[in-house]
């Protein structure tokens, strides 16, 4: 038989935190995919599970409470019920907390689709003292319902021998009646004949519900039904007006409301009379409350938090250090491999600097990234993250933010020394769109792992002995910028009403290790293949901004008449070991004195050719065209390279400033650390460190930020807009404070 | 007997749910949380800086803003 052809299409939907992923794991294993809905950033995923010579597609719905219009996530779901049509969906419910799981059942037989209900956590709810009679409940719905654990596995196999048998047995959608009221009743049958005798709509979407869409007033429905056919669809309208005007001067309601009463009221109905028994009080506190009247105290909440915050940033990045540092050797060990077995010339260097250099610079945050996930689904598994939204929502939400918003900027950087990229990655836990993107845009603004050594150079050259109290207060300002800018974002570019908070703190819960691999993988790989192919074509553009053009002939001659010229003072003897990097052991004395003078020599000529090189490449003429502005904020043309090549990555920018600051220098003079040949260069001060530290703090965002912000917003325009806006801001801050420093005197 | 705002009600009230009065996607978003009129509610505390409120309702614990609770009307059973 060919499996092809008995391949079933079986949806999973339910409410986030009823176990629904723990479920889709402990059916498909190892055996899943994850992609995003094409065109969004809401995750899809896909398994497959063979049973009765059978094979199940499994596809996990975004978690949702219902199937209205309110988020992405609703929408992703009810279009997939909609137009892929799955053969069975399997409609796991949280047997604790059964009334509210039901909401989104009785919408699922609202559209008809043959469903499979999983009493989920039954082992939970039983130690709650909430009995289901689930053979009665079946009875009355009229459904299968399978009791089932999730995380053991319990009733797993027997979920799926349903799930097939109902699968087997291919019939019509059929969607149930329910009443919802006097005033509604009427009207929707009037609503629903109108829909059937003109077939509107009909091909995908069930008479009665288009009805009960129209009354609800769905913009997406409503849309719909205007492309199809205006006229009646106009008529609908009026039709579902003069119900809301009636019940306007009647009830104070609306439809919708009304609507919804009555499918809460079925509920009641539903599980009333032998299918829920109460075996203790319903208010009795549980560990799980206990447990939130410490951690979210009024005192020790925030405490506690802040604790937990830093175990979790001290975690990521303690012990990523050695896998990182393992990583980054490796691919120096491979870059030097390369470099032996290949002829010095442009391909050496497009492989060494722009293939090898540049791909390791993503692999090796790998580890970090790792661990990072590890630590975010741990507390989002555990149900911390939840109270960590609600204890901050006050304080974010001032800025146009929200609760959830905090973990992205302190993954960024906001203790000093995080990521962006696995920042902005973090922004998925917020559902809003608007507080989602400004947040994705601020969280840059952080100090980063790799802002942190520039910064310290710098403050090492110009602030000796202040390096704590700096720190610190770059710290302040990026987190009071960050906020500002973002109060600033959603008051113009994305202006709105903050959208709905109503968030559930879900009982704690221990989260299954499996789950945990799973979910830590799953991104890690998404960022791996992304965040790797992308940062690949850029480096190898930044390569090439930096190679070429190449000097001109008769400069390198120049050049190469200079070594020449030292390779004729030595003697003979001698030429040979200067070739070589470290000295000959069997040099005598006095010769060793000459090769040591004869190596400097060299490598100034070296250096003098590298920087002449830069200055003649793409990215020092655009330097030198940028000069003219950027000495408002007291910027020279070396440094704007260095910012340049900090766009690629800001780790870049110290080994760019020291190319650029190692020109005509005497050689004891480049033996000196950086900080110390800046700390002595005429052309810097204080105050120009400054604004140099405050400019690279907010300017524009990595490429591999950049590549994130683009995929988790889903437009490049995103991704543009915070290099050109980061950019500008940074400049503006920059002038201000080297302009105003100036103003007043100090260190210009 | 007496209708309260949610707002309005200290920690460990209870009561029962009376009149919703937001509409549009606010309004939506408290139904499919399952805060219909009847529904029997307690609260439970306030976040540290006196908002959100997490709410105890249908076995299991919802949170919500002020600004969003001025929109829900409780029946309350005691004086507090």
């Amino acid at each position: 038989m060919n499996p092809k052809s008995a391949e079933e299409l079986v949806a999973l939907a339910g409410n986030p935190n009823c176990g629904k992923t723990t479920l889709f794991n402990a059916i498909t294993g190892a055996h899943q995919h994850v992609g995003n809905y094409p065109g969004i950033t809401v995750e899809k995923k896909e398994g497959f599970y063979a049973v009765d010579g059978r094979r199940l597609r499994l596809v996990d719905l975004p978690g949702t409470y219902s199937l209205t219009a309110y988020s992405m996530e609703e929408l992703v779901a009810r279009d997939f019920l909609v137009h892929e049509r799955p053969r069975v969906v399997i409609n796991i419910v949280d047997a604790s907390n059964l009334d509210r799981n039901l909401y989104l059942t009785i919408q699922l037989m609202e559209l008809g689709i043959p469903i499979v209900l999983a009493l989920n956590m039954i082992d939970a709810a039983e130690s709650r003292g909430i009995e289901i009679n689930a053979e009665e409940l079946s009875r009355r719905l009229d459904r299968e319902v399978v009791p089932t654990v999730a995380r053991s596995g319990r009733g797993k196999d027997d979920l799926l021998d349903t799930v097939a048998r109902v699968a087997s047995d291919p019939r019509d959608w059929q969607p149930i009646h329910i009443s919802y009221g006097p005033d509604i009743d009427p009207v929707l049958d009037r609503m629903e004949a109108e829909i059937h005798a003109a077939d509107f709509m009909t091909d995908t979407l069930p008479a009665r519900w288009t009805a009960l869409k129209f009354l609800e007033e769905d913009e997406q429905v409503l849309a719909r039904g205007d492309e199809t056919d205006s006229a009646l669809s106009e008529r609908l309208k009026a039709e579902a007006r003069q119900v809301t005007e009636h019940l306007q001067k009647t009830l104070a309601s609306y439809p919708e409301a009304i609507i919804a009463d009555h499918r809460y009221g079925f509920i009641a109905a539903l599980l009333k009379d032998g299918v829920v028994r109460r075996t203790q009080k319903a208010d009795r506190l549980y560990l799980s409350d206990q447990v939130d009247r410490v951690l979210t105290n009024r005192f020790f909440g925030p405490l506690i938090m802040m604790s937990i915050l830093y175990a979790v940033y001290h975690f990521t990045f303690d012990y990523s250090e050695i896998p990182v540092q393992w990583l980054e050797s490796g691919f120096s060990v491979l870059g030097q491999w390369v470099e032996s077995v290949l002829e010095p010339g442009p391909l050496r260097s497009l492989l060494v600097s722009g293939v090898i250099d540049g791909v390791g610079g993503v692999m090796g945050f790998v580890p970090l990234i790792m661990l990072m996930f590890l630590a975010i689904a741990f507390l989002e598994d555990t149900g911390y993250l939840a109270r960590v939204a609600y204890m901050l929502d006050r304080v974010f939400r001032t800025f146009g933010l929200h609760g959830s918003s905090v973990m992205a900027f302190i993954i960024s950087g906001g203790i000093a020394g995080g990521c962006a990229v696995p920042g902005v990655m973090a922004t998925r836990t917020l559902r809003s769109s608007k507080e989602r993107l400004a947040t994705m845009l601020t969280a840059p603004f952080m100090n980063c792992g790799a802002k942190l050594p520039v910064f310290a150079m710098l403050i090492a050259a110009f602030f000796p002995g202040n390096r704590p109290r700096i720190m610190f207060l770059l710290t302040l300002v990026s987190w009071i910028m960050a906020l500002l800018i973002a109060k600033l974002i959603r008051l113009t570019i994305l202006r709105g009403p903050s959208t709905p908070f109503l968030l559930e703190l879900p009982p704690y819960r221990l989260p299954t290790f499996k789950g945990l691999l799973i979910h830590t993988w799953e991104r890690t790989w998404q960022y791996i293949q992304k965040a790797g192919t992308i940062i690949l074509a850029i480096s190898i553009l930044f390569w090439a901004l930096m190679a070429f053009p190449g000097l001109p002939e008769s400069r390198k001659a120049a050049f190469e008449a200079d070594r020449n010229a030292v390779l004729q003072s030595l003697p003979v003897a001698l030429k040979q070991a200067v070739a070589q990097q470290e000295a000959p052991d069997d040099l005598p004395a006095d010769a060793r004195e000459q090769w040591a003078n004869a190596r400097k020599a060299l490598d100034a000529v070296d250096q003098s050719e590298a920087l002449a090189g830069l200055q003649n490449s793409f990215a020092g003429r655009i330097g030198m065209a940028f000069e003219g502005l950027s000495r408002w904020c007291g910027l020279d043309w070396r440094t704007n390279v260095a910012l340049l090549s900090g766009f690629a990555a800001k780790e870049l920018i110290i080994s760019t400033l020291g190319t650029a600051y190692s020109m005509g220098k005497p050689a004891e003079d480049r033996d000196r650390p950086l900080s110390q040949r800046l700390a002595s260069d005429p052309d810097w001060s204080p105050l120009k460190a400054m604004a140099v530290i405050i400019f690279i703090m907010l300017y524009a965002p990595c490429f591999a930020t950049v590549t994130c912000i683009v995929r988790e917003s889903g437009a490049w325009k995103w991704g543009l807009f915070s290099m050109a806006f980061n950019t500008v801001v940074a400049f503006l801050m920059a002038v201000v404070v080297y302009q105003g420093g100036r103003w007043l005197g100090i260190g210009g | 007997m007496r209708t309260v705002l949610l707002r309005h009600m200290v920690a460990g009230q209870k009561g029962t749910i009376a009149r919703v009065g937001a509409t549009g996607e606010l309004g939506r978003r408290i139904r499919d949380m399952g805060l219909v009129p009847g529904t029997p509610i307690q609260i439970q505390g306030r976040a540290p800086l006196k908002d959100p409120v997490a709410i105890r309702t249908r076995n299991f614990t919802l949170t919500l803003r002020n600004n969003e609770a001025d929109f829900i009307e409780v029946t309350v059973e005691e004086e507090p």
